[in-house]
């Protein structure tokens, strides 16, 4: 089967800025794909580029096999993009909007199906109110709307629910979800891993225009959570954790382990080595704290 | 996937889009540069018609009108294309149009065609409106609606490349007020360049609207300071030059895509 998204080799470069490093990237039909990272990691660049608002200076990508930049038009009509920002055009009703952007794809008798997404988005008493009059979640409903008007196989949400309120991001995931499981592939850029974990079933870490990490979101956070075992001990470390251990900010030993067993081990290696024990503490770092530590660490680990 | 609804081009959207927009706000894109040209033709008319004869039996009101018409379909050409893309580009609303499978040629239509339609409505409503205060008759039907629609098209063009270059308002604004104005001020819309020196004579025959004002004119007169055919052919390769390089900028993606 075509992939829905195929890049390869994609680097894009500002004058100085390297903004995309030679990203490779290939997410089936049917995924629910997250893009994690910092600001400044690539994620809306390598989005821009998908939608042909970036051109790529080398590397190719292309959507359900088309080509952004040979065949920009088959590839745009297979994509829809629900941009970071929220914009919209102030001379224009929620229909309108949604009437013209459907027309922009050749679409000129839709309204049924503007009706049903006006419908699962919750807009349609909104449907003849002018843009400026909706509230910022409203219309970033609209956006959403708007991407969908041309049923696009691939959507593609940047940050969609930044600044909005849980209610409206919970109504959006169940229709973004809704989408997923009808066959759409959902792309997501977003900083917040949590979102990323519950929704996505693969998700790519970007970090200065590198993808860094690649795996589902559970095997991510694995493989970055660490245990902290904390000891404080009577004289020196045996030699053989010596090298094993950081000082912490009280003056601690400081273990960084993989697994619980490790505890173990490591309190048996103490014990067997004869230290007195004077203080034990076992935590495990919070989601976001791994996922900060996973985009300082990564490079550098 | 299943596409049950019919499938066309983006272009004429784009175009009702583009038509849409000055409409909905007629009473400050149609109305209010009618009443501008008027105040203009009541003021030059009133202080000047006694005291300057340009064309043999042509009252100075009446040479006044075709260029005040042509005037405002220059102006308000190409405040359409330019308000439209600078407004769309600051508000960020330009990706509605960028995301789409619009080629760069359905693109550079829809607003070309929009403003052109916008600035003859306009020339129509001040002909329209100025017809009751002078006797103005039209010698060659063929040279008005030719210069109109070139005209517009010229202006149409310079408002898409300004709207696209711009980044922010005022860079518009002075686009507007240092190349547009002066260009169309020093065109001959008030006087007949045969009333200045020499030096501003020859000037003026490089100022390509200069014969856009002048073939219009000679439309309704049938006479004019240069050959119509001439400043057909001037109008004619000065909008093919615009029109190319427009289409390069798009093709490009020139401020557009990054």
């Amino acid at each position: 089967m075509t992939p829905a998204i195929d890049i390869n080799g994609l680097t894009k470069r500002y004058r100085s800025l390297q903004a995309l490093g030679g990203v490779d990237l290939h997410i089936r039909q049917g995924e629910f794909f997250g893009l994690l990272g910092p600001n400044g990691a690539g994620k809306t660049t390598l989005i821009s580029v998908l939608a042909g608002l970036v051109r790529p200076t080398t590397g190719t990508a292309r959507v359900m096999g088309h080509d952004v930049v040979r065949e920009y038009r088959a590839a745009r009509r297979m994509l829809g993009v629900v941009p970071q920002e929220l914009v919209f055009d102030p001379f224009f009703s929620v229909r309108e909007t949604l009437r013209i952007q459907s027309g922009y794809y050749g679409l000129k008798r839709n309204d049924d199906w503007i009706d049903e997404v006006m419908h699962h988005l919750n807009l349609s008493d909104k449907a003849d109110a002018n843009m400026r009059a909706l509230s910022g979640g409203m219309k970033r409903r609209v956006l959403v709307a708007q991407a969908l008007v041309h049923r696009p196989p691939v959507i593609v949400l940047d940050e969609p629910t930044a600044g909005v309120d849980v209610e409206l991001r919970r109504g959006l995931w169940m229709f973004i979800r809704q989408l997923n499981r009808a066959g759409h592939t959902i792309v997501l850029t977003t900083h917040y891993l949590e979102e990323a974990e519950t929704l996505c079933n693969r998700v790519a870490l970007l970090k200065l225009g590198r993808i860094v990490a690649l795996d589902t979101p559970a095997s991510i956070i694995r493989r970055f959570q660490a245990i902290y075992l904390r000891v404080r001990v009577e004289g020196a470390l045996p030699p053989a954790l010596e090298g094993k251990a950081s000082v912490d900010e009280v003056g601690r030993q400081l273990f960084k382990l993989d697994d619980y067993g490790q505890v173990e081990t490591t309190l048996a290696a103490l014990r067997a080595a004869g230290c007195r024990l004077l203080e034990v503490e076992v935590t495990q770092p919070d989601l976001e704290e791994a996922f900060v530590n996973l985009v300082r660490g990564v490079g550098q680990a | 996937m299943k596409q049950e609804s019919e499938i066309r081009g983006g272009f004429s959207t784009l175009l009702y889009k583009e038509l849409l927009r000055f409409w909905k706000v007629g009473f400050q894109t149609i109305a209010a540069p009618i009443l501008t040209a008027m105040l203009y033709l009541l003021i030059f008319g009133h202080v000047l018609e006694d005291h300057v004869e340009v064309y043999e039996n042509v009252g100075y009101t009446s040479f006044l009108v075709p260029g005040l018409v042509m005037m405002s379909m220059l102006q308000n050409a190409f405040a359409n294309s330019s308000s439209s893309l600078i407004q769309s580009k600051v508000t960020g609303n330009v990706v509605f149009v960028l995301l789409p499978p619009l080629s760069y040629l359905e693109f550079y239509g829809g607003y070309l065609i929009a403003a052109m339609i916008r600035g003859l409505a306009v020339g129509l409503g001040v002909l329209l409106v100025a017809l009751p205060f002078v006797s103005l008759r039209m010698e060659a039907p063929v040279w008005v609606i030719l210069f109109a629609i070139a005209g517009t098209g010229i202006l149409g063009t310079l408002g898409v490349i300004a709207g696209i270059w711009a980044d922010k308002f005022d860079q518009l604004a002075a686009f507007q007020n240092f190349i547009i104005l002066p260009l169309t001020f020093l065109s001959g819309v008030f006087y007949s360049i045969y009333s200045l020196p020499p030096f501003w004579q020859d000037l003026s025959h490089l100022n390509p609207f200069f014969y856009m004002i002048d073939g219009f004119r000679y439309g309704f007169f049938g006479v004019s300071d240069v050959d119509p055919r001439l400043s057909f052919v001037v109008v004619v390769l000065f909008n093919a030059l615009l029109t190319a390089t427009t289409l390069a900028l798009l093709k490009r993606g020139y401020k557009l895509r990054h």
